[in-house]
């Protein structure tokens, strides 16, 4: 189930597909600060794969992947 | 009198008018009904025709007609900027006029916004405005060799098959050149793949690596560097080019961030098959203005233009409007100076790209000529 990050935005990409949650989460990256705590909410199970992908590459720190009922919540830490 | 507005004059919005106009001549002929198509500037542009001026295969004047040309006379014309959409009172506010609507047609577009990359203004060129397009026609052309990057800078942008496309033209360009030995091409692309589509990915591939174009993949410029020539990205990487060819960010129509009606990109959130604007029984919306995950691409806006006005026929003859868009797509992709293949695909059938050939790209030749006939309803 759920850990209860302090999140300082969600973003609700569910019934988006991809890439669109990776790309509303690279736009959030751009315009927040470092430290800042970005959620993703995306119904598209690719996402739960591409978007930990991502993170690694650029550098960021990923919270974790949480699958509820019918979505799946990827929390990231922008870090530099 | 019922009145519908259409607003935007591209692909979209000309075509939703001209397929309307057969539809309910008998109540446009006894003034119950009167069609209004707004649009900012009075011709229309088949911007699928840059890919071809870059290289210098077709001039400005070829891809411009005027609206009046194109629209069904029984549509009133305006040229004006829409400022505002006033849903609460059924208005199109504009620079000139306001317009009350009882239906409404949002044809409004999308648009490139170069200016959210630092930088990309000064050093870059694109192929998504004319002007943009006939000043890298010129760079193209004084081109003697070196590296080209063609970047993807965002997604959904229009077509978004044209940076392949752009890439294949520009390999054979400057092998007919005869500069492609002492050149290279890198193509860039945000996710971590070089498409968002796996059966075109199969395709392309191998091709590019037949080609010796390069590919770089989880890649996101946030800024270029004129002086240095350099493309920095958010993954911490940096890439030289002597010539960039980017694919700006894009966003929807300023009217629609203006009065409220977009989701965080500027899209207008429609639904997927009845194209009605979510939360509005009176507006429609199509073409490259939706938030729906289907290609920005004039193929689509075509198969939408076909259903909007078979809904609004019935709405204006009292009848449950039921025509459904079943997210159809078709897209000719030039993967050579002389070759094409071609997708078509929709929410259910995936793209299954057939082997290239010459046969397909003259088709695609062909159709960029006869555009003005489906523009006009005929085609």
């Amino acid at each position: 189930m759920t850990m209860e990050a302090e999140s300082d935005r969600v973003i609700d990409a569910r019934g988006s597909y991809c890439p669109g949650p990776l790309m509303e989460l690279i736009k959030a990256i751009k315009e927040e600060e470092t430290g800042k705590i970005i959620e993703v909410w995306s119904s598209d199970e690719s996402s739960a794969k591409d978007i930990p992908e991502w993170v690694k590459k650029a550098g960021h720190e990923l919270i974790g992947v949480f699958k509820e009922s019918d979505y799946w919540r990827i929390v990231v830490r922008k870090t530099k | 009198m019922k009145r519908i507005v259409i607003l935007g004059g591209g692909v979209a919005g000309t075509l939703t008018a001209n397929y309307l106009v057969p539809k309910i001549g008998e109540e446009i002929k006894k003034k119950e009904v009167e069609i209004t198509l707004i649009t900012e500037r009075p011709y229309q542009i088949y911007e699928p025709g840059y890919l071809y001026l870059i290289f210098n295969r077709l001039g400005e004047d070829e891809l411009k007609r005027d609206i009046k040309e194109l629209l069904d006379p029984n549509v009133k014309l305006v040229t004006d900027r829409a400022i505002r959409i006033d849903t609460e009172n059924q208005r199109v506010i504009c620079e000139n006029n306001d317009f009350d609507y009882d239906y409404l047609v949002i044809a409004t577009g999308s648009r490139i916004t170069p200016e959210e990359i630092p930088g990309l203004r000064d050093a870059g060129h694109w192929f998504y405005d004319m002007e943009g397009s006939v000043r890298l026609r010129s760079a193209l052309a004084n081109f003697r060799g070196g590296k080209i990057v063609v970047s993807v800078m965002g997604v959904p942008h229009k077509c978004p098959v044209a940076p392949i496309e752009v890439t294949f033209i520009l390999h054979d360009f400057l092998k007919r050149r005869g500069v492609r030995d002492r050149s290279q091409i890198v193509y860039t692309y945000p996710i971590n793949k070089i498409f968002i589509m796996d059966s075109v990915i199969e395709m392309i591939e191998p091709m590019f690596e037949e080609k010796g174009i390069e590919s770089r993949t989880f890649f996101n410029p946030i800024e270029i560097n004129p002086e240095e020539k350099k493309i920095i990205t958010l993954e911490g990487e940096t890439e030289d080019f002597d010539l960039l060819i980017a694919i700006p960010p894009h966003r929807g129509a300023r009217v629609i961030e203006d009065s409220g009606l977009g989701d965080r990109g500027g899209w207008v959130p429609t639904d997927r098959y009845t194209l009605r604007v979510q939360g509005y029984e009176n507006v429609y919306a199509l073409g490259d203005a939706t938030n729906l995950p289907v290609s920005k691409a004039g193929s689509v806006a075509h198969f939408q233009a076909e259903v909007v006005a078979e809904n609004l026929a019935a709405e204006i003859e009292g009848i449950e409007p039921t025509a459904m868009f079943n997210g159809k797509a078709f897209c000719f992709i030039e993967t050579g100076w002389e070759e094409a293949t071609y997708i078509w695909f929709d929410y259910f059938t995936p793209p299954q790209p057939v082997m290239p050939s010459k046969f397909v790209h003259f088709v695609k030749i062909a159709y960029n000529k006869a555009y003005w006939l489906t523009a006009r309803g005929l085609l």
